[in-house]
């Protein structure tokens, strides 16, 4: 038998513990600083929002037609801003739902691999251009196109960025519907194909159905983020607060007003500024509500198999 | 259904089912590659028609690679390659040629996997699939087919109160059976059976391999298994491989009793594999 070498074991080292503690330690305060951070936005926003509501009844914030902190005689209707989000959002979904979901089945059920090792650096690289070049393009490029099409068309309007958030969302709800169809286990498929269906029936009656939270959670992942988009709207809106449901008008989204208001110079304290806060509470109510249903689907959907 | 538990039971091998049994199809000079690797070598045999046919060997001996020959499976892996022919009868075609349309092939060849696979439908819908995706849409026949494959897979009683609810739910071995009946829901003409109880207990194993044993007669079974004593107690025929080469073939009883290879010896006697 070959000999071994052993070590001693000796009783504990204490240095030892203490170094390994003090690692942990500064770890631990980096992780905690995230909570830390996200706490401290809430309390600001509700703080301030608090002062903002001092002054404003919560009903006349919701049920005001317009929203209009800044002039004289001001009203702090929230829904003009709200329907301009809503319908941004809504024309992005638009755009963003069949082809991130079409880009996704692609990807995942039909590319070679190498077409997909192709295509999946693009669609990165889409996710990373500045969101203010996307505005750009949607002012100086989309809106001039889309005038031939509808001809009176303003210069600022919600359809142009909508659309445009849509095309800036795509990577995003295609690479999380596609990372749901990839988690459906091989298995099923294989047991698709020997019961003779095709590879679009596989897909479409096998594949979608069991990725479906998956997917649903990629909407709603896609809708937070198109709720939440600034420049592209700030740019190519208009700004201007419209209670409509035509997204040929233009539009202020409640991003688009906290820019344009920040950028201002406000007294510190005043209403006007308070306002940003309480528009920016219904924002972050609204993105989480989403965040939060895409995280529950996503749980459901890990456990569906 | 009480399943019979019969797993104690020493190997006595099953008679041969017919004195002059029809080819069901022939195996002639099959070779296959995953890219350069030759994974089954010059294979030629018959398979006998309403019979079970058992392919038995160490891990690696490219018995399932040889029983997803019959259904195409391999056509869904990149850089595979079929040489020589599986021809099917009575259509005496050779259904790894590539000018046959491998789903044609496997709507007549179907196949029950090594872990319960249901889709994350209902039971009713995972039965109904194979009739579906034919485009049979009449309520009245998909119902009778369904109903007719749960009772073929001895699994009706325990579920027909209850087709809404998700196949999923159910127990391995009810799982396994409801794969079994989605695989007979079509009337194919083999029923490939890769490994179908390698995840189960032994009593839903006792009651698969009743199964099995049922079906012969009616329909033509492959089945591949790890498991020697299975393939004694399910199968007419048996065919002992290594190494991608068959190296021996024939009724159960004569080669589990006077094998005529020494390979085939070892193997049975534990000595290897």
């Amino acid at each position: 038998m070959a000999s071994t070498t052993r070590s001693l074991i000796r009783p504990r080292v204490h240095h030892r513990d203490l170094r390994e503690r003090i690692v942990e330690a500064i770890l631990f305060t980096c992780a905690a600083s995230a909570v830390a951070i996200t706490t401290a936005i809430v309390v600001v926003l509700l703080v301030e929002s608090a002062g903002f509501f001092e002054r404003v009844s919560i009903v006349d914030f919701l049920t005001d037609t317009m929203w209009t902190p800044l002039f004289a005689e001001a009203r702090y209707g929230i829904l003009p801003l709200l329907c301009g989000t809503v319908l941004a959002a809504g024309v992005a979904l638009i755009v963003a739902v069949p082809l991130g979901l079409m880009v996704a089945l692609y990807l995942s059920e039909f590319a070679p691999v190498k077409v997909r090792e192709t295509i999946k650096p693009f669609l990165e690289l889409l996710e990373g251009v500045p969101t203010v070049v996307y505005g750009y393009f949607a002012l100086l490029f989309v809106t001039p196109l889309l005038r031939n099409f509808i001809p009176d068309l303003p210069g600022f309007n919600v359809l142009s960025p909508g659309i445009v958030i849509g095309i800036m969302i795509v990577p995003y709800v295609a690479s999380v519907s596609e990372d749901a169809m990839r988690a459906v286990p091989n298995s099923l498929r294989e047991a698709s194909y020997a019961c003779g269906a095709t590879r679009l029936q596989t897909t479409l009656r096998v594949v979608v159905p069991a990725a479906t939270s998956g997917i649903v959670a990629a909407f709603m992942l896609g809708i937070a983020r198109a709720t939440g988009e600034t420049m592209v709207v700030a740019i190519a809106a208009g700004q201007q607060p419209n209670l409509t449901l035509d997204p040929r008008e233009p539009a202020a989204t409640i991003t688009a007003y906290i820019v344009q208001v920040a950028l201002g110079d406000l007294p510190h304290g005043s209403i006007g500024y308070q306002s940003i806060f309480a528009a920016g509470l219904v924002l972050l109510v609204i993105t989480l509500l989403f965040n939060v249903l895409a995280h529950l689907l996503r749980m459901r959907f890990r456990e569906a198999y | 259904m009480q399943p019979s538990i019969a797993i104690a039971a020493p190997a006595a091998p099953r008679p041969v089912a017919a004195a002059d049994p029809k080819v069901k199809s022939s195996i002639r000079n099959l070779n296959f590659y995953y890219g350069h690797l030759q994974a089954l070598k010059n294979i030629t045999m018959d398979i006998y028609e309403h019979a079970v046919t058992a392919l038995i060997g160490p891990s690696g001996c490219g018995k399932s690679t040889l029983l997803r020959c019959f259904n195409r499976m391999h056509d869904l892996t990149p850089h595979t390659r079929y040489e020589g022919e599986i021809r099917l009868y009575p259509d005496d075609v050779n259904i790894v040629s590539p000018d046959v349309d491998p789903i044609e092939v496997r709507m007549r060849i179907s196949m029950v996997f090594q872990k319960p696979n249901p889709f994350p439908k209902s039971i009713y819908e995972n039965v109904a699939y194979g009739l579906r995706v034919r485009g049979i849409k009449s309520r009245s026949e998909l119902d009778g087919r369904v109903e007719a494959a749960l009772r073929g897979a001895a699994l009706w009683e325990e579920v027909k109160d209850r087709l809404d609810e998700p196949g999923t739910a159910l127990s391995g071995g009810q799982q396994q059976r409801l794969c079994i009946a989605r695989a007979l829901a079509t009337d194919p003409e083999i029923i490939l059976f890769d490994e179908p109880t390698s995840a189960l207990d032994p009593i839903a194993t006792a009651s698969i391999e009743d199964l099995i044993i049922s079906m012969s007669g009616n329909v033509t079974v492959v089945i591949v298994t790890h498991n020697m004593q299975q393939a004694a107690r399910v199968s007419n025929y048996t065919a002992f491989m290594y190494l991608g080469e068959l190296v021996e073939y024939g009724p159960t009883n004569e080669l589990f009793t006077r094998p005529r290879q020494q390979r085939t010896s070892d193997y049975l006697t534990g000595r290897f594999g």
